[in-house]
């Protein structure tokens, strides 16, 4: 018998199989259906030797198909005083345990709900999990009402279903927009995955690159001499498509700006042309700038791991901006990245006091609404730098693409960056079509793999996620012909590959200055025949 | 079990309140005794749970943002779903309390063949909760007509405007019939909307039963069951003037309504209602996108382990430097 | 950050509001005791019992308008027996002569303003009848 596609593979789902669901819930209630772990729809637990680099608890080869997971004898304890802990730090936790009225106006605003009908993948149910929990110990209804308040007791099988759920939601916040009291799933799931993480329940695909990006500066591990290399075939590769050799400046002592992004861009089509992009716009203009070995992870796993961890790992942009003398930082294209750039940094590892107030060396603006944290989006850097002419853009060289947006989750919700990149879009490219509006801006839909849930093995998952970002990027596609998904976030650029090769086949993903390198028109360059991707310019594609 | 206990329990609070008063005849009771203490539970209990989530520190600064941010000159911000200082915060939770801004964007989410999933508007959760509540703001300003002496003209005026088709002797009262509907929209939707039926819980479904019971007997009160509503409002003022007596000539019925009412005030405090109170303290909701205009502080923000940069060189010296990259430490 | 300075205003002002009945009254001097309403000298019995007529004087008020003015009747019989003209300035207020002293001071009390006054005047207002 010839092997079949495997459960880790696209081939193995057939729209119809996966279709195949009901928005009606079971007759069974919520609270007596235990966590279905079938393949396909969960990650891969931490190897133990990740747990140990980072000094986490329970560190043991185990997994969720296992009737065993291995937990510390006093795991109730410890969940226990776990949860008592953070209602007694964040307010959000405490507050979001109390005010939902199960009102269900986040019902169907879940992408894995709309994709799978699953309903305790509706936020308001995936927030019972956990709430139910809290009413039955810390609270009065729930010790002497039990069930008949909504509690219920803490057992294995509650832990293994919070296992299930708060790796299969991926802290988009689009809820939040919906609910009437802004109760923020991700703000549950984050805690939710910090309780688990006391008994040492951590999924491989997470806390793996927060190891690498412990030890090395970032997820991929990539070690100082490797980013060299990789930074300079970059460099080799962008000499052959447009003549023009660049510097690489790295570790640069006294420059003026830091240069941070996610390491999701070093690595794999399509992001390493972003990172091209990237290369190309600093070297026309002539900017005073470096990359860094140490800090070259603007991403942050520990952002779906704990908020200990977050500041772990976020810890090294300011040291390194301090040791090397620079006077603010520049951030690259990524979407969690400015989640915590945005609304953890400066809090975690502020002040940053030994930096400056942002200023564009190239167009003098001041960017004010930095001032505090001295860091800006390369996506505000650009459009000041468009706004002011400073970039001479042949937009006609992305001709052959009709190009569509994606605002990734975080930048969108949790920073609201939505003019900047379709200001910067519409410059480069002729054709810019948006997606349908409850799909976009503050609505828009997560690709199905952010908060560390990118990938394979939980690939059923991934997909259903991904059919609402899917779908909107089909409809495009037959009403504007639109080929191309631009995404400012290395994640998306690596999930919507997957998610359109399945729900938009017709459509590739880029990122937004790669479009910028293929427009801008250099000093020196020779015709360019060639894009970044050293494909022919004129050559229509499909 | 969910709902049928809910409803059960409702109906014995009546039950309760018919023997009590009319068989066993503990006016004093339940005119009385249960009311004092239940405003004291709401009060100390509504103090109890705001300082409660009060102690708890907002340790990060988390807006959920629904337009544009504030960042270049000639990009125009969102201020209202984005806004970037405490004016526009203040407008934003205005928005939300007082018209539902985050309910008013419910859509709809259906699949159909192709696949195509589609968006509709889905504004009946919307505008049933803001009947609702408005409907409920407005009865409790009316009945502070039995609370006062004099009516302020506000409360009078708000009677009158409540009355004004004038249909009936004494006239209905719009807000009678808009929270009746109101109610029966939001039961009905919670029963027979799948979804909603499953995640509901006895604590969704008794305050709508107790709610009903109370709007239903107060209109059953006002139109159909004629009591002497002079010595209500003696009761009443008995009661706010802490000289309780109990009146002659009020009808049973009229302590049924009460005890319902007690049992909200009392309830109140130790259930979902105290949204009432969560909305304004929501992070998502009350703080400004200024994160990177002006630190926010973490009380116990403490330090962490981290690899710093020595270490990291400590790691990687010898390959930095066959790589050509600077180091600090040779 | 905490804001306890803000919350904590917030929950004195919620506080202030919601408890105005307890120092409403009181402040505007007004103890809120049961209003005195004169009764007629002469007349000890009214048209009904003295409980229907407290409870429901609306409803009879409201039944003699439409009788009259809709279907032409003008005699009402009580429970007792005995015969009444429908009219409230012409039967009522013969012994409620005083319509402050009497009708406005339950409604005043109650915060009610009655229909009846928008076509019928009391004789004390204008000194002469309606009619």
């Amino acid at each position: 018998m010839a092997e079949g596609p495997k459960f880790d593979q696209i081939a193995y789902y057939t729209h119809d199989d996966l279709l195949k669901f009901d928005y009606r819930p079971p007759a069974t209630g919520w609270m007596d259906i235990p966590a279905n772990l079938r393949p396909g729809t969960w990650i891969y637990p931490g190897k133990p030797k990740h747990l140990e680099y980072l000094d986490l608890p329970n560190p043991r080869a185990w997994s969720p198909a296992d009737e065993d997971w291995k937990l510390p004898e006093n795991w109730k304890e410890i969940v226990s005083n776990g949860i008592r802990e953070r209602l007694d730090k964040y307010r959000s936790f405490r507050v979001f345990m109390d005010i939902c009225v199960r009102c269900g106006a986040c019902a169907d605003k879940c992408h894995f709900y709309i994709g799978g009908g699953d309903p305790k993948n509706m936020p308001v149910l995936r927030a019972e999990l956990l709430r139910s929990v809290y009413r039955n110990d810390f609270t009065t209804a729930g010790k002497t009402l039990g069930r008949l308040a909504g509690g219920r007791p803490l057992t294995v099988g509650v832990i293994k279903e919070w296992f299930h759920y708060f790796f299969q939601c991926t802290e988009c916040r689009r809820c939040s927009v919906f609910c009437p009291y802004g109760i923020d799933t991700a703000e549950i799931t984050m805690m939710g995955r910090e309780l688990l993480g006391l008994l040492g329940i951590y999924v491989n695909w997470i806390i793996e690159p927060a190891a690498n990006c412990f030890r090395t500066g970032n997820h991929l591990g990539i070690q100082p001499h490797g980013l060299k290399d990789t930074l300079s075939f970059f460099a080799d590769d962008i000499e052959e498509a447009t003549g023009v050799r660049i510097d690489v400046p790295m570790n640069k002592k006294g420059a003026e700006i830091l240069f941070v992004t996610p390491s999701g861009d070093f690595l794999a089509d399509p992001g390493i042309y972003t990172c091209m992009g990237y290369l190309i716009l600093f070297h026309e203009l002539g900017l005073n700038y470096t990359w860094s070995t140490y800090a070259s992870e603007g991403g942050n796993f520990g952002l779906f791991t704990s908020h200990e961890m977050i500041k772990r790992l976020n810890a090294k942009i300011y040291a390194e901006a301090k040791r090397l003398n620079v006077k603010w930082v520049l951030g690259g294209e990524c979407g969690h990245m400015w989640r915590v750039l945005h609304q953890y940094m400066d809090t975690m590892n502020g002040p940053a006091d030994h930096l400056q107030v942002p200023v564009s060396p190239i167009t003098g603006t001041r960017f004010e609404h930095a001032r505090s944290t001295k860091m800006i989006h390369i996506m505000e850097f650009t459009a000041d730098l468009i706004k002011h002419g400073k970039l001479k853009l042949d937009p006609s060289r992305n001709d052959r693409l009709r190009v569509t947006f994606h605002d990734s989750c975080n930048t969108a919700r949790a920073m609201g960056i939505l003019e900047e990149p379709r200001y910067v879009l519409k410059n480069v490219c002729n054709s810019f079509f948006d997606m349908p509006e409850n799909t976009i801006r503050e609505k828009t839909f997560c690709c199905g793999g952010g908060a560390g849930l990118g990938t394979d093995e939980n690939m059923e998952m991934r997909l259903r996620g991904g059919l609402p970002r899917g779908n909107a990027v089909q409809y495009v596609h037959e009403r504007h012909g639109v080929n191309r998904l631009a995404a400012m976030c290395a994640i998306d650029r690596a999930t919507l590959s997957t998610v359109c090769e399945y729900w938009a086949p017709k459509v590739k993903v880029m990122g937004i200055h790669e479009l910028v390198a293929n427009a801008l028109v250099m000093k020196g360059e020779k015709k360019r025949e060639l894009n970044l991707r050293l494909q022919p310019v004129d050559e229509t594609e499909e | 079990m969910n709902v049928v206990l809910p409803f059960f329990a409702v109906l014995a609070l009546i039950l309760a309140g018919y023997v009590g008063v009319k068989v066993l005849d503990l006016k004093f009771l339940f005119g009385v005794l249960l009311p004092y203490a239940a405003i004291a539970v709401f009060i100390g209990g509504f103090v109890y749970r705001i300082v409660r989530w009060a102690k708890s520190p907002v340790p990060f600064r988390i807006p959920t943002t629904c337009g544009q941010q504030k960042s270049l000159d000639w990009i125009e911000s969102d201020r209202l779903d984005n806004p970037h200082d405490t004016k526009g915060v203040i407008a934003r939770m205005a928005l939300e309390i007082l018209f539902f801004r985050s309910l008013f964007r419910n859509t709809k989410t259906e699949i159909k063949d192709g696949p195509k999933v589609v968006y509709g508007p889905n504004l009946w959760l919307w505008a049933a909760a803001l009947a609702f509540h408005y409907s409920f703001l407005t009865i409790f300003v009316r009945h502070l007509r039995f609370f006062t002496e004099p009516v302020p003209m506000l409360v009078g005026l708000l009677n009158e405007a409540d009355g004004f088709f004038q249909v009936g002797v004494p006239p209905v009262m719009v807000t009678s019939l808009v929270i009746l509907g109101a109610l029966g929209f939001l039961l009905l939707r919670r029963l027979f909307t799948p979804q909603i039926r499953y995640i509901s819980l006895a604590a969704d479904y008794f305050p709508l039963f107790l709610i009903i019971g109370i709007a239903g007997t107060g209109v059953l009160l006002r139109h159909f069951v004629r009591t002497d509503i002079v010595g209500v409002k003696e009761l009443a003022m008995g009661l706010v003037s802490f000289k309780p007596a109990i009146p002659q000539g009020v009808h049973w019925l009229f302590y049924v309504h009460l005890l319902l009412v007690t049992t909200l005030i009392a309830y109140f405090p130790w259930s979902k209602l105290m949204h009432m109170g969560g909305v304004f303290l929501s992070p998502t909701r009350n703080l400004a996108n200024n994160n990177r205009m002006v630190r926010h502080v973490n009380p116990w923000n403490g330090p962490v382990k981290v690899h710093t940069y020595e270490e990291y060189e400590d790691d990687f010296r010898e390959k930095m430097k066959a790589a050509g990259l600077p180091v600090d430490k040779e | 950050m905490y804001d306890a300075g803000k919350i904590m205003t917030g929950l004195v002002v919620f506080l202030v509001i919601l408890t105005l009945p307890f120092w409403y009254s009181g402040a505007m001097g007004k103890g809120g005791a049961r209003p005195e309403v004169k009764l007629p000298e002469g007349e000890k019995k009214c048209v009904e019992s003295k409980e229907y007529m407290r409870d429901s004087h609306m409803d009879l008020l409201n039944q003699w308008r439409d009788a009259v003015v809709r279907e032409g009747k003008h005699t009402y019989v009580s429970e007792g027996g005995a015969r009444h003209e429908m009219s409230l300035t012409n039967s009522c207020m013969k012994c409620h002569a005083d319509r402050a002293q009497f009708c406005d001071r339950c409604h005043v009390y109650l915060s009610l303003n009655p229909f009846c006054w928008d076509c019928h005047l009391d004789r004390k207002q204008t000194g002469q009848g309606a009619k």
